[in-house]
This record gives C-alpha cells, sequence and structure tokens, in this order.
C-alpha cells in the first residue's frame, strides 16, 4: 500500500472499498448471534475448538492406554461413553479425536481453496485457450461423484489420513476453482479494475491486490460451509478403512471398529457417530448463518 | 433440441476419455511397482518380471495407455487381485444388487421427500416448517454409515422387526438370475414368500441410503414452491376461482418439481457414492461392498473398476436429467431462442 507512484495508491485505496459486503467483525457476530440456530453452531464450534486444543488436559485418561481387563465396559461412572475393545476410555477418544478431525478438514480446505483459487484466477484472468483448457479440467473433476473419486485417490496412495486428507483436496479444488473464475470475471471489469489497469498496474498485481482480495469473502464463506461435508468426508473414508488406521482416536474408524461389537456394546459406534454427527451439524448451521449474514445473495 | 442432445453426447465421450486418463494415471502411474503387486508380495524376481511382461507394463506409458483404454472399449477393465476373475464378470454379477438398492432410495425420495416439501412450503413459517427445517439439517450432516447401524440397533436388536442385513434370510432360496433385480426375479419365479423376504431386506438399507438425499431434495422441494407461490401465475390462477387444491396440483406442484429434478439427478451421484457406505453397513452384495473388500485386499483394478462404473452411471443420468428437465419444462428449449 506504500507504493511511491501515486496513482496506482490511490486505487489500491479504491480498492479497499470493495463492492463485496465488508462488515465489522462485531456486527457479524451479533448478526450470527440473533438466529438460534447458527447461534448453536458457533457454540458447539467453540466447544469442539477448545476441546480440540485442550484435548490433553480435559481428557479423563489416556486414549490409547490399554487396560484389557476393563474392556468393553458399558458407559459408567468413570467412564462416561464406556471402553473399547482394547479397554481404552471412550470418551477421551472422541475429545483426542476433535483434534484429527478438525486439521484434516482444515488441511483439505486450505489445499483445495489455495490450489481452486489459483486455478480460477488464472483462468478468469487470462481468458482465451487457457481459461478453456483449465476449465475443461476442471469439469472433468466434477463430473466424477466427489466422493467416489476421493476412495479411488486415497486407495491408490494407500490408507492413512494424511492420503485421504489429499485425496479429498484432490476432488474439492473445482468447486473453488469455478467460484474464483467467476468472481475473477465479474471484478475484471469493475471500474477500479479498470482504473488500475489504465494507471499501469501490471496484469499480476491486480490479479493479487484487486481481485484475489476481493474474492476472498466468497471464498470463505464457501470454505465454512464445506468444512462440515469435509469432516463427514474423511470420517467415511476412515470409516471404509481409508483414512485414519486403528488405534488411532478419529471418529470414523472408531466407528468401523465399533461395528464388530454393535448389538451388545451399543456404545462404541453410538458416541463416536454422536460426535461425528453433531459437530458436522454445527459447522452446517454455522455456515449458513455466515453465507447469509455476509452474503445474502450467494446461494447453493 | 436434437442438436442438444448431440452436443451432450459428444461432451459424455469427452468426458468419459479423461476419467479413463485419470483412473489409468491412478492404476499405472503409482509410486511402487504395479507389477510386483499384481504378482504379490512373495513372488521373485522373474514371476514379477512376467506379470509386467504379461500385462505390457515393461512397456512405455503411452503404450500401455493404448492397451488400457483398447481393453476399457472391449469390457475389459482387467483382472480382480483376490479372485482373478476379470473385473467385468465382478461388476455385472454385483451391480444390479446397487441399482435395486439405489432405486428403492430414489423411490424413498421421491415419495416422501416431494409431498412433505410441498406441505412445509405451503405451511412456510409455521411450526411444522421449523421442525422440518431442523430435520433436514439433521439429514445432510449425518453420517449415513452411523444412520445405518443405528437402525439396526433399533429396528433389529430391540424390536426384533427387520432384518439386520444381506438381500435375502439364510433360508430363503436366491430365485433364478434373469434380471439381478431380486424384487423382480421373485416375481418372475412366481414365489412370494421370497419376494416378501427380498422387500423386508431392502427397507432399511434403501431408508439409509435414502436419508441425506431425502433431506436435500425436501429442502429444494420447500425452497421452490414458496418462490413459485409468489409468481403471478398463481395468483391469476386463485383470482379466476380455480379451488386451492387444484391450484396446488396444477400450477404449483408442477413448476416446483423443475429445479427440484435437478437438485435430485444430482443426488444420484451422492447415493451411488452412498451405496458404498450402506453396503458395507448391510452386507449387502453390490458394488460398493466389493469396491471396499477391494480396498482391503490393495485389488486396485477392482476399486478403479467401481470408480470408472459408478462414474459413467453418473455422466449418463446427468444427461437423461438434462433431457427431463426440458420436456418437464416447455419454457426451456435449445433451439437457441429461450423464451426465459
Amino acid at each position: 500500500m506504500s507504493e511511491p507512484v501515486l496513482p496506482v495508491s490511490t486505487v489500491d485505496a479504491l480498492a479497499d472499498t470493495p463492492p463485496m459486503l465488508r462488515r465489522k467483525p462485531r456486527n457479524l457476530l451479533r448478526r450470527l448471534l440473533t438466529n438460534p440456530l447458527s447461534a448453536a453452531g458457533l457454540i458447539l464450534v467453540c466447544l469442539a475448538v477448545v476441546a480440540a486444543v485442550l484435548a490433553p488436559q480435559i481428557t479423563p485418561s489416556d486414549p490409547l492406554a490399554m487396560t484389557l481387563e476393563n474392556r468393553l465396559a458399558p458407559p459408567s461412572a468413570e467412564h462416561w461413553f464406556g471402553t473399547d475393545d482394547g479397554g481404552r476410555d471412550i470418551l477421551s477418544r472422541i475429545i483426542y479425536g476433535t483434534r484429527s478431525s478438525l486439521l484434516t478438514a482444515l488441511g483439505i480446505l486450505a489445499m483445495a481453496s489455495i490450489l481452486g483459487t489459483i486455478v480460477g484466477l488464472v483462468a478468469g484472468s487470462c481468458g482465451g485457450w487457457v481459461d478453456e483448457g483449465l476449465m475443461r479440467i476442471t469439469d472433468m473433476f466434477l463430473a466424477f461423484p466427489a466422493l467416489v473419486l476421493a476412495m479411488g485417490l486415497a486407495a491408490t496412495l494407500g490408507p492413512s489420513l494424511f492420503n485421504a486428507m489429499i485425496a479429498t483436496a484432490i476432488v474439492w479444488w473445482p468447486w473453488y476453482a469455478r467460484l474464483a473464475r467467476g468472481q475473477t470475471l465479474q471484478l475484471k471489469h469493475e471500474a477500479f479494475v479498470e482504473a488500475a489497469r489504465i494507471a499501469g498496474a501490471s496484469p499480476i498485481r491486480i490479479a493479487i491486490h484487486h481481485i484475489l482480495r476481493n474474492c476472498l469473502t466468497p471464498i470463505i464463506v464457501q470454505m465454512s460451509l464445506d468444512i462440515g461435508y469435509a469432516i463427514l468426508t474423511l470420517a467415511s473414508l476412515s470409516f471404509i478403512g481409508l483414512g485414519a488406521q486403528a488405534p488411532t482416536p478419529e471418529w470414523g474408524s472408531m466407528v468401523s471398529i465399533g461395528r464388530d461389537y454393535f448389538l451388545d456394546q451399543w456404545w462404541m459406534v453410538t458416541f463416536p457417530g454422536l460426535a461425528i454427527f453433531i459437530s458436522v451439524m454445527a459447522f452446517n448451521l454455522l455456515g449458513d448463518g455466515l453465507q447469509e449474514a455476509l452474503s445474502p445473495r450467494l446461494r447453493r | 433440441m436434437g442438436t442438444f442432445i448431440l452436443r451432450r453426447l459428444l461432451f459424455m465421450v469427452v468426458v468419459l476419455v479423461g476419467m479413463s486418463v485419470i483412473t489409468f494415471s491412478l492404476t499405472h502411474l503409482v509410486p511402487g511397482n504395479p507389477a510386483r503387486l499384481l504378482a504379490g508380495q512373495h513372488a521373485s524376481e522373474e514371476e514379477v518380471h512376467a506379470v509386467a511382461v504379461l500385462y505390457g507394463l515393461d512397456r512405455s506409458v503411452p503404450t500401455q495407455f493404448w492397451i488400457y483404454m483398447n481393453g476399457l472399449l472391449h469390457g475389459d477393465f482387467g483382472m480382480s487381485l483376490t479372485n482373478r476373475r476379470p473385473v467385468m464378470e465382478d461388476l455385472r454379477q454385483f451391480l444390479p444388487a446397487s441399482i435395486e438398492l439405489t432405486l428403492a432410495a430414489i423411490l424413498i425420495v421421491v415419495v416422501i421427500g416431494l409431498p412433505v416439501g410441498l406441505v412445509a412450503g405451503v405451511r412456510r413459517g409455521k411450526p411444522s416448517d421449523h421442525i422440518l427445517r431442523f430435520l433436514t439439517v439433521g439429514g445432510v450432516s449425518m453420517p449415513i454409515f452411523w444412520f445405518g447401524i443405528i437402525l439396526q440397533i433399533v429396528f433389529y436388536k430391540q424390536l426384533q422387526l427387520l432384518p439386520i442385513g444381506g438381500r435375502l434370510g439364510i433360508l430363503d432360496t436366491e430365485p433364478t438370475q434373469v434380471t439381478g433385480f431380486y424384487l423382480i426375479d421373485t416375481l418372475l419365479d412366481g414365489d412370494l414368500s421370497t419376494f416378501g423376504s427380498a422387500l423386508v431386506h431392502l427397507i432399511l438399507p434403501a431408508a439409509t441410503l435414502a436419508a441425506g438425499s431425502l433431506a436435500v431434495v425436501t429442502r429444494m422441494m420447500r425452497a421452490s414452491v414458496i418462490e413459485v407461490l409468489d409468481a403471478d401465475y398463481v395468483r391469476t390462477a386463485r383470482a379466476k376461482g380455480l379451488s386451492r387444491a387444484a391450484v396446488l396440483r396444477r400450477h404449483v406442484f408442477r413448476n416446483a418439481l423443475i429445479p427440484t429434478t435437478t437438485v435430485l439427478g444430482l443426488q444420484i451421484g451422492a447415493l451411488l457414492a452412498g451405496n458404498v457406505l450402506t453396503e458395507v453397513v448391510f452386507n449387502w452384495p453390490g458394488i460398493g461392498l466389493y469396491a471396499v473388500n477391494g480396498i482391503k485386499n490393495l485389488d486396485y483394478p477392482a476399486i478403479m473398476g467401481v470408480t470408472l462404473v459408478i462414474s459413467v452411471i453418473y455422466v449418463f443420468v446427468n444427461l437423461l436429467v438434462d433431457i427431463a428437465y426440458v420436456v418437464l419444462d416447455p419454457r426451456i428449449s435449445f433451439g437457441g431462442a429461450a423464451a426465459r
């Protein structure tokens, strides 16, 4: 912003009041809290984040510690959610599972959105055959049902949580590419971009300083809508054996292990599944609320 | 209309080629030695080499791609590494079970989702609408594999009403294979008791598979009903004295159906993917269970075969949805002059 050339910096200042809605954070929070469902989502998400950060402090016992004489114990005062086939405390494992779920979901979104935004920005800015080529590749990926392609990819890469994360990101970037390209095409002809171009800003400078900055709001909204599905997809991959491997405390694989015992030891599947359910729902409610508060025009 | 379908068919060919490029890259360019994988862990160097020659894995990548594509065009998906049968044969055996399950789920989605969405839209803002909104958010957030297990606990363990899984009971005899759909084959055999058993076995898996899509479709139907209710032609229809039921049936329902059909079509992709999870939970012998068993045994040709088949079905269904769109909505024409 401290460019010596006056016109460009003036235009940069213009870009700071973009057409996209930019609200004060406090205002945004108030809007979120007025809707009871979004407020519930926000509170649950905060709880999940706290649980993930403070996992070592708040878990009653070590999530990996085996106590075989205590295996398959039903919920009790000592083990609120019971124990699993290795006598491990299920509550502690669920709390630790919050970590891997949140981190991998964020990893997916970060990778997918960065890759997708770069592709979309380049396609939209360049136009012509570059745009055509990049968007046809994007269409190709979108032609697959997402979970099925992720399954194929994860299987090829080899079963692990990290590979499941990579596979899901590879399946998801095209959505961000489309979004970023659409935004770029729209912004390209805005007055402040034209002005920057006339003032002699390079195409790269325009793409980064003027277009990318104004793409960010819809991309962040999309990420907030997607994070729940990212958690769900990872849990699903883990459930069919492609994500975290036992005995890693991960919700999907906990349900998978619990399936061998579910008729008599119902707690082994019920609680990890509930954890997935509630956290995905919390993020979905929060995402819906954010979308409504930030950009009412953007509807899926 | 003709050129539109032709253009879509052409695009479909391009997509299919692209898909085979992607699956080829996955199977042939993976880190590690595919020949060693095919030959098995304990094979000697010579055996690995023999396998490489047999499958053309020692040739250049373009040649390998040519061999792969040639095979695909002839319905050759390669050999399953676990049972040493052509993957194509396995798929042919397991696919009908998956399609039967998917169709049953679609039936549930349509029969419940459309009317419920209509009612919710009409009763917007009433308590029943709020309850429904909560249920639909829950529906899309629920891990379906977990929902299936909960249904098993409730309906099999607790209530002892429905079977836990599989397509038939242990004592039932399999029907003569004609269509591969047990509901049809048992009727063709005239075996009503087995038909009943097949139907009962279908209920829980179909309900599990349908749950997520049911939420999405109901939500979409509600939104389109609300939009249509505000349209001028609905006001006109009311003004000219049509009964409430006639307006709902003739104008609101039909027009709200158009955007909902598209969403329903897109949901088929989700249903096909959901098959994988549902089949594992209910031990349903379809291609999803086949794929997951493939995953456990690192059977790449089997996994890729399932990926490709599901994707092809998905692309094809999307084409059908686009055509249905034109048929349902007389305002859209692809001759060039769209009246919208």
